[in-house]
């Protein structure tokens, strides 16, 4: 059973107070109508299954009611970091960075800097790739 | 030394028992006596009994052959009657008390003539490894009958078929350091520790602490351990900061240093919790431990050397024989035979001299041992016959001799003439396996040590391992270990250690010369013609049976250990799985850790489901939530159903004329008629409301429903459909326009919660930037729904609204006072009839329920309960999410176009997925009406639906029933269904087969059959 430190409550509470919400810094499409029918079924229905560093939403379900970010690794279960809804993760950020620059450079619509009080939005897939490849 | 006449087995001193206290106890029906100090398993050898079980696969005799956890034979059934009975205890571990009853869980009908016998003489050809898989999964059908008789057969113990007298309880804590084990590492550990200013807890699974200090022959500081282990003890309990446990296993250990213990807190003194001081006491209580760093002082088991019939009663473990001889004052036999790779073992043979009795020898897989014990042992005149081992037992109930030869153990093969030994008893040891259970439970892998020749554990940030489970085992470098695990893990944690070594008893120095890596002892004949060498005892698992598994082609050990069933169920591979792993290394030949190890999962031993229920059972087994009416429900005798935690009146029997009560039918037709033709109340106090504040909150509704919120104006009710994002309706209610930036949104009774948390999702991750607020106020406002013809009339002179028809129209709300107290009624309706929805605060609900009575009397103002209100909705077409949808049902596929804003100016949530080719295509399964040819007929709820009932077999199912009831009104039964393409088939019949033969026909009708056209409700 997870030990979770809710960034609101500033607290390590038991698991049995949260509720798992899956994979975090999943936007959902500014234009949905713009979306093609395979890229909104991606939004809707795609996930990652990393074995390594997974940024995954929670929700402080018994206690603040306050959604966040947790850093956490799906081997041995380590909570590396939790983060609120809005902020990067700082673990793993490493690999975001280097792409997120490039991503600036280049395709600057793939991926979305966190904003005050706004989620913070995944990285591109090429980002997710590299982390991918080096959690391998 | 002699023994006493009673106990053959006993000797008249020695060990830690109370020989002034006689205990009675019954074994398969046998009555014996034991003393206050044994264990089950001692007072068994002490007095001579050496089958305590048949085997679990070939039905072969069993005695006892660990002192501990770790024995795989004596798992016994224990309790004098049947309220007590529990399954799966260890012998072993199960003090002894004065009455214990306990029997054998495999040996049906009888451990001495066992109906099974032959199987295991007949042997292997019947039953090979993977031979449930082989044997059995053909015909399938027979599949139960065969699992029925094996499951009897092996008989795996059994639960008590009545009610437990005993309560159990948890309790949750937290401390710095936890220690499991209290053996001298774990001592060692938890006083340095303590010292530090540490809150510590210290469990330990035996009766006493103190763990291989118990039974050692050494010495702290020149006197014998026990002085050491009382004062160590003593000072610990001085510590306020310390808390001890002993009965207390840590079966489990979970994410982030969470760890389970089960204590056992009065299964020591009977078969039933006795009170104290007139209250009961807890049988066992589960202590769920979140700990700073814990030190995992778990010792070593010792692993028996397989070789042939090396399951004969009469084969111990060395270890086993010398805990047997120090603890208990028992010495499990008359003449030993010791066959070891070890020096450590040595102890076995030197005490079971020393307690009286001969030993024919000790063989000695070495060619040149040099240990001190070792001469210790040549010294006592014992025969030490050297490059050598025990290669087979003879002897069928009861060890009677040791066939031994010498051994090539690299070449693994017999290279000299075979000398049979005369004896009962044959001890073996393969030298210590680290008991590294917990850590494996973190998911750590552990890495094999040549030092040791064992697996040592890898341990994640914050757990130590600490002595024997360390690889460690010389006692002076144990102790130390110990105290630095206990003072490595408290630094990490801030405190200040100081570490001195003076601290430290004093232990003689003792010289080990080095083992050697024995496992499976080599045999005359080849393994697989071998007689039997088993690798692990509770599952029956040769080593013939991992070289079959191994020669099919199991090349992973997983695959070997689910083959085999190697490690299986309640041992979790304590005795075995090393050996296991070195005899399919040797057969794959390669090394044991090119091998791998096996996972060991919780829980390390069998936890009793009373301690993991504890109290959580009964009336506490889950929250129960009233309306402020129940206590009036009660007294009107009505029936309840469970709808999530609430209790709701489901429908109220009254008394007939003759006296006897109405059934559930009777009772939902009379109400059913009360609602259509007077006046009827439900209780829907339940429904879920949600305040929803703020000057975005319009703007938020909008997005999360499917319809229009912009124009409804304060004053107004409104219908609302909620969808995921994948266009599938979740929920739907209404939602009232309270003032321009207050909304109350209600929801179905079961989705008050999940929908909330929906809000605060979107609100919260998508649109921070709107300014709006959730307030959950189920329980604040109660809810009594007025509805029926004569409604207005009942409420006329009740209430300062205004009750005109165009005054307060169908989907107004208006604030007052009903009954005296301020009220919010909304003219909204889920019978189709003319209702008011009378809002309350909760406080004032009774009297303005009780008050409605009152003034009801002149209406027969009826009270209807759930299954009513399902009746008279489904007859309106209404749907009730999650019965009527499932999560694959669109609105459109409800027939609810009506609902949903396309032309919105944000897209909502669901919209997008509304137009994906998949709910756009054809075919979909759509809301439709059934209504039997057969009036008479109620179709079941969740009936396949078919086109053509002449189709063979498999049929085209093309839908499903969703709410069927009997309709008072149409005085027919009815029901909702999702039809395939339903909405473009009115009128076509559709055909139910149902799983006796029968086959409904029904026609497809639209989904409102009372007032089709909605005028009841608008009067
Ligand atoms: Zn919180």
């Amino acid at each position: 059973m997870f030990h979770i430190y809710c960034p609101y409550c500033e607290e390590h509470r038991e698991e049995e107070e949260f509720h798992p919400k899956g994979q975090a810094h999943i936007a959902r499409p500014e234009d949905p109508d713009a979306c093609s029918d395979e890229a909104w079924g991606d939004y809707l229905f795609f996930r990652d299954n990393p074995r390594g560093i997974h940024h995954e939403m929670w929700l402080h379900a018994v206690g603040c009611r306050k959604f966040f970010n947790i850093t956490r690794h799906t081997v041995s279960y380590e909570i590396l970091e939790t983060y609120k809804m809005g902020e990067q993760p700082t673990v793993g950020a490493e690999h975001l960075a280097r792409e997120e620059k490039t991503a600036r450079e280049g395709k600057t619509d793939s991926v979305q800097v966190a904003e005050g009080g706004q989620q913070a939005v995944g990285a591109s897939d090429a980002a997710l790739a590299s982390v991918k490849g080096a959690q391998a | 030394m002699s023994q006493t006449a009673a106990q053959p087995n006993r000797l008249a001193q020695g060990g830690q028992v109370d020989r002034t206290q006689a205990l009675t106890f019954t074994f398969n029906g046998h009555s014996y006596t034991g003393h206050p100090g044994d264990t089950l398993a001692s007072a068994l050898l002490a007095n001579g009994v050496d089958l305590v079980n048949r085997s679990f696969k070939y039905s072969r005799p069993r005695g006892i052959v660990a002192a501990g956890a770790e024995e795989p034979n004596a798992v016994v059934q224990l309790g004098a009657t049947e309220a007590t009975q529990v399954p799966n205890v260890r012998a072993t571990q199960q003090a002894l008390y004065d009455g214990l009853v306990a029997s054998s869980t495999n040996g049906w009908p009888d451990v001495q003539r066992d109906i099974m016998r032959w199987v295991g003489k007949l042997g292997s050809p019947f039953m090979p490894p993977g031979f449930y898989y082989k044997t059995f999964m053909a015909p399938a059908s027979m599949w139960m009958t065969y699992e029925k008789y094996i499951r009897k057969t092996a008989g795996l113990g059994r639960s008590p078929t009545q009610p437990d007298p005993d309560i159990y309880d948890h309790m949750h804590r937290h401390c710095d350091l936890l220690v499991v084990g209290a053996g001298p590492a774990g001592l060692s550990a938890a006083l340095t520790a303590a010292r530090a200013g540490a809150r510590v807890i210290l469990c330990d699974e035996q009766e006493t602490m103190g763990g291989s200090l118990l039974d050692t022959r050494e010495t702290l500081d020149d006197r014998p351990a026990a002085h050491w282990l009382q004062a160590t003890l003593a000072a610990l309990a001085e510590y306020d900061n310390v808390t001890l446990l002993p009965r207390t296993t840590a079966h489990g250990y979970h994410d982030h240093h969470f760890v389970t213990l089960h204590e056992r807190r009065t299964e020591h003194l009977g078969d039933s919790a006795p009170s104290r001081a007139g209250h009961r006491q807890s049988r066992s209580r589960l202590h769920r431990v979140r700990a700073g760093q814990v030190v995992l002082a778990t010792g070593a088991h010792e692993r028996p050397l397989v070789y042939a019939n090396n399951d004969v009663p009469g084969n111990l473990l060395a270890g086993a024989v010398s805990t047997y001889i120090r603890r208990y004052g028992v010495v499990p036999g008359r003449k030993l035979v010791l066959s070891t790779s070890n020096d450590h073992a040595y102890r076995a043979a030197l005490d079971w001299q020393e307690a009286g009795r001969e030993v024919a020898a000790i063989v000695d897989a070495r060619t040149a041992p040099e240990g001190d014990l070792v001469a210790q042992a040549k010294a006592a005149g014992i025969r030490v016959i050297t490059g050598s081992a025990v290669i087979e037992a003879k002897g069928a109930q009861r060890v009677s001799s040791a066939r031994v030869a010498a051994i090539d153990v690299d070449a693994f093969t017999v290279t000299g003439k075979v000398e049979t030994l005369e004896c009962d008893t044959i001890a073996s040891s393969g030298g210590y396996s680290p008991v590294i259970h917990l850590a494996s439970h973190t998911g750590a892998r552990p890495v094999w040590s040549d030092d040791i020749i064992g697996f040592v554990p890898t341990t994640v940030a914050g757990v130590t391992a600490a002595g024997g489970a360390h690889g460690v085992y010389p006692l002076g470098e144990v102790l130390a270990d110990g105290v630095e695990a206990g003072a490595n893990a408290v630094t990490a944690l801030g405190f200040a250690t100081t570490v001195n070594d003076a601290d430290l008893p004093r232990v003689a120095p003792r010289h080990e010369g080095p083992a050697c890596a024995l496992f499976q002892v080599p045999h005359e004949k080849a393994t697989l013609r071998a007689p039997k060498q088993f690798v692990d005892l509770q599952n029956d698992v040769t080593a013939a049976a991992i070289e079959v598994a191994t020669l099919e082609g199991f090349e992973s050990i997983e695959h070997v250990k689910r083959y085999t069933a190697m490690g299986f169920g309640t041992d979790q591979g304590k005795l075995g799985n090393i050996n296991g792993m070195a005899v399919a290394a040797r057969c794959l030949g390669q090394s044991i850790p090119e091998t791998g190890t096996t996972v060991f999962r919780p829980n390390y031993t069998p936890v009793t489901f009373g301690a993991v229920v504890g109290r959580h059972c009964r009336e506490l087994f889950d929250p129960e939530r009233y309306t402020p009416m129940q206590a009036w429900h009660v007294a009107q005798g009505a029936e309840f159903e469970d709808v999530g935690q609430w209790k709701r009146p489901w429908y109220y029997p009254r008394k007939r004329a003759g006296g006897e009560l109405e059934t559930m039918a009777e009772a939902v037709a009379r109400e059913c008629r009360a609602v259509r033709e007077g006046v009827g109340i439900l209780d829907a106090s339940t429904l879920g409301k949600i305040d929803i504040q703020g000057p975005d909150a319009r703007e938020f509704l909008g997005r999360i429903y499917t319809n229009k919120w912009q124009k409804l104006a304060p004053g107004r009710v409104r219908y609302g459909l909620m969808c995921g994002d994948d266009g599938m309706v979740m929920d739907d209610g209404t939602t009232s326009c309270l003032a321009e930036n207050h909304f109350l949104m209600t929801t179905t009774t079961g989705n008050a919660a999940p929908v909330l948390e929906w809000l605060e999702l979107w609100h919260q991750t998508e649109w921070p930037e709107l300014d709006v607020y959730f307030t959950s106020v189920t329980d604040h406002w109660a809810t009594m729904t007025v509805t029926g013809p004569e409604a207005r009339k009942l409420l006329t002179d009740m209430t300062d609204i205004d009750l005109d028809r165009e005054a307060f129209k169908f989907m107004d709300w208006r604030e007052g006072h009903v009954a005296g107290v301020p009220a919010r009624v909304f003219r909204i309706s889920f019978t189709g009839e003319l209702a008011f929805e009378i809002n309350v605060q909760a406080h004032y609900a009774m009297h303005v329920w009780e008050a409605l009575f009152e003034r009801g009397k002149h209406f027969d103002l009826t009270p209807y309960g759930t299954e009513t209100m399902h009746v008279l909705r489904a007859e309106k077409g209404f749907i009730i999410v999650g019965q009527d949808t499932d999560g694959s049902v669109t609105p459109e596929d409800l027939g609810m176009h009506w609902a949903i804003g396309y032309d919105k100016p944000f897209p909502w949530i669901g919209k997008r997925a509304l137009t994906r080719s998949d709910t756009r295509r054809e075919n979909r399964k759509q809301l439709v009406g059934l209504r039997p040819k057969d009036p008479s007929v109620v179709l079941e709820e969740g009936a396949q639906i078919v086109f053509d009932p002449n189709h063979a077999i498999p049929m085209p199912m093309v839908g499903h029933v969703t709410s069927s009831y009997y309709s008072p009104t149409l005085e027919s039964g009815f029901a909702l269904a999702v039809v395939k393409g339903g909405h473009q088939r009115m009128g076509e019949s559709v055909y139910l087969p149902m799983a006796d033969g029968r086959i409904h026909e029904a026609d497809i009708v639209g989904t409102q059959f009372v007032d089709p056209q909605g005028e009841r409700q608008h009067v």
